[in-house]
């Protein structure tokens, strides 16, 4: 059914390669777990906070610690301090942080609790790319080492391929083996 | 140690015994199977359903073939191809055209730029090859399941999407494939009404690169986007490739929308919405 794959079987598929993960960054020494089993925060993140009490439903994104770090320790993140009683709305400026990346400031809008907009004031320098990244508040991910799986399969998913490079392709044989 | 695609050197990870392929799934039901090359590449169709006639299947790839025909940025007289020249005004465009023109200005706005049909040419005219294809297999889809189908997948040159159940109790069970073996997926994702979309390195070489940079984005080997709708899914799989590693947090920003990256040092980090999706067995 693999007629290109001379050796197809040959025993079990190899497991889990090697290779842990290096997400965390030098200076990211905290703000990592959150929630169920150990999620890693991926990328750098960019901090203030959120001086207004407001109840904050963030979904599945880390809160990193408030912002007391002193440069050395994190980038910066966008933080809400859970408070109860009422859902807050409005738009809220943080204090100016001065970091190791240089001064960060953020405006968070949050409406009936919820935070709808994280706006960079000052970022450390102004190209879009490291705006991208300060307004983000960062998800938890899961992660592993890479395997390699051997299991049935309907379809595969991957980068485009074009009309030559499908006949050499696990979905032209998956379509062989159905027709 | 090995030099990758994207030139980092990343250790060796390639398994040192032989690796048995992907098996097919088995199907007991009837099971329909056509393979068009369209749009520069492959389309597969895999229909469940017996009642639905073979016309519908030859209406799909007609479908395919005249939005290939239309939206050519390589053919002179095809609208796209009139647009790209400034023979043909955005206004003065047909209305699927205009619409997808609409899908990409929303796009470059909710991606901060990374996804920009203007950003690659130097005359800031639109070119919407990167987005038509998504989005015309997501139309075929409909067409499709107006003709009556309710359990179908289509993948087209990776480009996925899915209907129903291809049997009783199951969803159709994709691999998503491994960046540095062809023949190997490193994870499998459960989808019934879904799409999902990869962007990577592996196959057509670097075409992606940081809009804001002009380089080659450093971190992810591929990264592998799921949620209801090819169209997005395959915008953001492209616009969370150009950002590195930090684009799979961005997807999870997109309500129903979940990614499964393979990093440069081969290690796979996936968001919460995978969870519930990667099957084990």
């Amino acid at each position: 059914m693999f007629p290109k794959r001379g050796a197809v079987a040959l025993g079990l598929t190899g497991l889990a390669l090697a290779l842990l993960l290096s997400f965390k960054t030098p200076s990211d020494t905290t703000a990592t777990s959150a929630g169920s089993g150990g999620g890693l925060a991926v990328t750098d993140q960019a901090v203030a906070t959120a001086t207004p009490q407001a109840t904050a439903d963030t979904g599945s994104t880390t809160t990193a610690p408030a912002a007391t770090a002193p440069a050395a320790t994190t980038a910066p993140a966008a933080t809400a301090t859970p408070a109860p009683a009422t859902a807050a709305s409005g738009t809220f400026t943080g204090d100016a942080i001065a970091t190791r990346f240089g001064t960060v400031q953020v405006q968070v809008t949050i409406a009936n609790g919820t935070i709808t907009d994280v706006t960079a004031l000052a970022l450390p320098n102004g190209d879009p790319h490291s705006a991208m990244i300060s307004q983000r508040v960062e998800p938890v991910l899961r992660s592993s080492a890479l395997a390699v799986q051997s299991a049935r399969i309907d379809l595969v998913s991957g980068a485009t391929y074009t009309s030559t490079a499908y006949a050499r392709s696990l979905q032209a044989a998956l379509d062989q083996a159905g027709l | 140690m090995t030099a990758e695609p994207g030139g980092e050197v990343t250790a060796d990870v390639r398994p040192r015994g032989p690796v048995r392929a992907p098996e097919p799934v088995r199907a007991p039901g009837p099971r329909r199977i056509r393979v068009e090359h369209v749009m520069g590449t492959a389309v597969s169709l895999d229909l469940r359903d017996e009642a639905v006639p073979e016309s519908a299947l030859d209406d799909l790839f007609a479908y395919l073939r005249d939005i290939d025909r239309r939206f050519s940025p390589f053919r002179a007289d095809s609208q796209v191809g009139r647009l790209i020249a400034g023979e043909l005004a955005e206004a003065d465009a047909s209305e699927d055209l205009r619409l997808v023109l609409g899908l990409a200005e929303d796009l470059r706005r909710t991606t901060g730029g990374y996804f920009d049909i203007r950003r690659h040419r130097p005359d800031g005219r639109p070119d919407p090859t990167g987005l038509v294809k998504g989005w015309a297999v997501e139309a075929a889809a409909w067409r499709l399941e107006e003709a009556g189908a309710s359990r179908f997948a289509i993948n087209a040159g990776g480009d996925i999407v899915t209907r129903g159940e291809p049997e009783p109790g199951r969803p159709w069970r994709v691999g998503i494939r491994h960046p540095d073996r062809p023949d190997a997926v490193v994870a499998i994702v459960g989808l019934r009404d879904g799409a999902m979309a990869t962007s990577g390195a592996y196959e057509r070489g670097l075409h992606i690169v940081d809009p804001h940079t002009g380089a080659p984005p450093e971190g992810l080997a591929s990264i592998s986007v799921v949620g209801p709708s090819l169209t997005w899914a395959d915008a953001y799989a492209t616009a969370a490739f150009a950002m590195g590693r930090a684009g799979i947090a961005w997807v999870d920003e997109h309500p129903g929308y979940g990614a499964y990256g393979v990093t440069s040092d081969r290690a796979a980090a996936w968001t919460p919405l995978l969870d519930g999706l990667l099957l084990r067995d």
